[in-house]
């Protein structure tokens, strides 16, 4: 993983079509982003390696959307929540594979790679979602 | 800083909240803007005011960015510096902050701030969609999440944390459609029962139908001048005592806590010190009840009450009219409406209402000192000022 690869949202996704949910260290103050960003926000340096983030975590608060925005009309209601992966970092995402009356927050889940969005609406990146472990 | 006034307020107007059919942005704004002209004789707009600042958040709703110069002609004020403030539904909060940096810097003795929004006229889904791009692009709103399901996400935290309730919830949207019903200026003028609030329909569980705030068109503005001028316009000035300004992550998940918001405690925290006030010297306050746990959130943030104590202080009844600290009597934005971009500077203009006496129905007796609060998407912003009657 050389230092060329930038450390910007776009290569968090192209990590993501590769199946690895990827961050960036800071080498001077060991801070770790996530999402990467080129810039760290405690020490300002731009210096980073590249660090693996662990899938699997747990469930620290969720919703149910029943009114959606207009590309996510046709699957509401839909879960959310918000992810904590084993080392501390966190991510919000669907919560696929359970029904929703079982979402119960602490809940272990696991993150679960797809395919890009295939909605002209939206860029076509690829999406995530998470799943019980 | 110690409680002297920074600016004060001699004027104030605000719209109609609701559905403004057939009117657009810059006509709502100058109705707004009207009501400030007539309620202050001795000011001469065109020659007194030296610049304008309007918060608007969406270019969306009407295909129509530029809404400094747009609505400064509109408003009669063409060729005054005009600029747009945005910084989500704290548009005109932050705006009032940004006039006040021009009246302190010394550059201009009086300023118009205020707020616009027209929304009525989109479908909910395309409300929802632009509303949501106050949120965390690549990560919260590519996920599906809205406005109505981030405050989701905090009420389902403070409810695992604190035991809060829906019915709690429930009871801030009851109060406030309770004050609403007392603002001829609201959208609804109705009050609603505990158990209407609590069988409506889900929005974003647990969020219902009443826990979360309208969608309106609407505009609000203060002229606020130099302390020392104040005497020149009006008998009856209200002076801001204390601002603060605070900003934080975009994205809720990268927060350690969802069920206080940093920035509103931050720009709190500066408020109150400049003002030199507690917590407890508060008479009154609007608070951003965009949703009900909103409210819930900020009298936590605020001091109003202990951390997770948000509930019982709603239950105690001191937040209502007639209580030791009412909460929200223009209906707040549940019952009065939420313009986005107009809501800041419509909080200015209850407290200019209340501190000079002609909230009518609604009066707070004896209030003297008042204080806003006004958030920006999920909390990413906040401004918090601090007012008392002159
Ligand atoms: C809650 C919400 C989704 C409801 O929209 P909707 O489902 O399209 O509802 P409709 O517009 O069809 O209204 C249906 C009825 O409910 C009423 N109503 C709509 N929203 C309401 C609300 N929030 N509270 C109480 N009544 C409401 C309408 O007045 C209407 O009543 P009527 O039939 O007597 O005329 C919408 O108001 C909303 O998105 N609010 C949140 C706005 C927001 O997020 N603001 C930014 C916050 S940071
Ligand atoms: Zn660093």
């Amino acid at each position: 993983m050389s230092e060329q690869v930038p450390f910007t949202i776009e290569q968090f996704c192209k990590w993501a079509s590769q199946g690895k949910m990827m961050g960036g260290k800071c080498k001077k103050c060991g801070k770790i982003q996530f999402p990467p960003r080129p810039l760290c926000d405690n020490c300002l340096s731009q210096e980073f390696e590249w660090t693996e983030i662990p899938t699997k975590g747990k469930l620290l608060t969720y919703t149910v959307i029943h009114v959606a925005p207009t590309q996510f009309q046709s699957i509401a209601p839909y879960a959310v929540g918000i992810v904590q992966f084993e080392n501390g970092s966190k991510l919000p995402g669907m919560i696929k594979g359970v029904s929703l009356e079982q979402i119960k927050i602490g809940m272990p889940l696991t993150m679960q790679f797809e395919a890009c969005a295939t909605t002209g609406q939206w860029p076509q990146w690829p999406r995530y979602h998470f799943k019980p472990s | 800083m110690n409680g002297k006034p920074l600016v004060s307020i001699v004027s104030a107007g605000l719209s109609k909240f609701g559905k403004l059919e057939g009117l657009y942005t810059r006509e709502i704004f100058a109705l707004a803007a009207k009501e400030a002209y007539d309620r202050c004789p001795k000011l001469d707009p065109k020659k007194d005011i030296k610049a304008l600042f309007v918060g608007h958040m969406g270019e969306s709703y009407e295909h129509q960015g530029h809404t400094g110069a747009t609505v400064a002609d509109w408003a009669g004020l063409l060729h005054v510096p005009a600029t747009r403030t945005e910084a989500a539904c704290a548009s005109s909060g932050a705006g009032l902050r940004a006039g006040i940096y021009a009246v302190l810097s010394g550059l201009c003795d009086t300023v118009m701030v205020g707020g616009v929004e027209k929304m009525t006229h989109r479908s909910t889904a395309e409300v929802t969609e632009y509303l949501a791009m106050a949120s965390d692009y690549p990560f919260e709103q590519w996920n599906g999440i809205t406005f109505p399901g981030l405050f989701a996400l905090m009420a389902t935290a403070h409810m695992n944390a604190y035991g809060t309730t829906e019915k709690d919830l429930a009871m801030v949207a009851v109060k406030n459609h309770y004050h609403g019903s007392m603002n001829p200026k609201a959208q609804i003028q109705k009050e609603i029962t505990l158990e209407q609030a609590l069988s409506s329909r889900v929005v974003a569980w647990p969020l219902k139908l009443y826990d979360c705030s309208l969608i309106t068109d609407g505009a609000s503005c203060v002229i606020i001048t130099k302390s020392e001028l104040a005497r020149k316009y009006t008998d009856t000035p209200v002076h801001i005592i204390g601002s603060g300004q605070a900003s934080d992550t975009i994205g809720l998940y990268e927060r350690e806590s969802f069920t206080s918001l940093r920035a509103a405690k931050i720009a709190a925290k500066q408020a109150y010190e400049m003002a030199a006030v507690k917590p407890e010297d508060v008479d009154l306050a609007e608070v951003h009840d965009c949703f009900t746990i909103a409210e819930i959130i900020a009298y936590e943030d605020l001091g109003f009450c202990k951390p997770g104590e948000g509930a019982k202080l709603v239950e105690s009844g001191e937040t209502r009219l007639g209580g030791r600290i009412p909460v929200n009597t223009s209906g707040g934005l549940k019952s009065k409406g939420h313009p986005v971009g107009a809501t800041g500077t419509a909080q200015a203009y209850e407290m200019y209402l209340q501190l000079t006496g002609q909230a009518d129905k609604r009066q707070v007796k004896d209030a003297e000192i008042g204080l806003a609060h006004n958030l920006g998407g999920s909390g990413a912003t906040a401004a918090v000022h601090v007012y008392r009657r002159a």
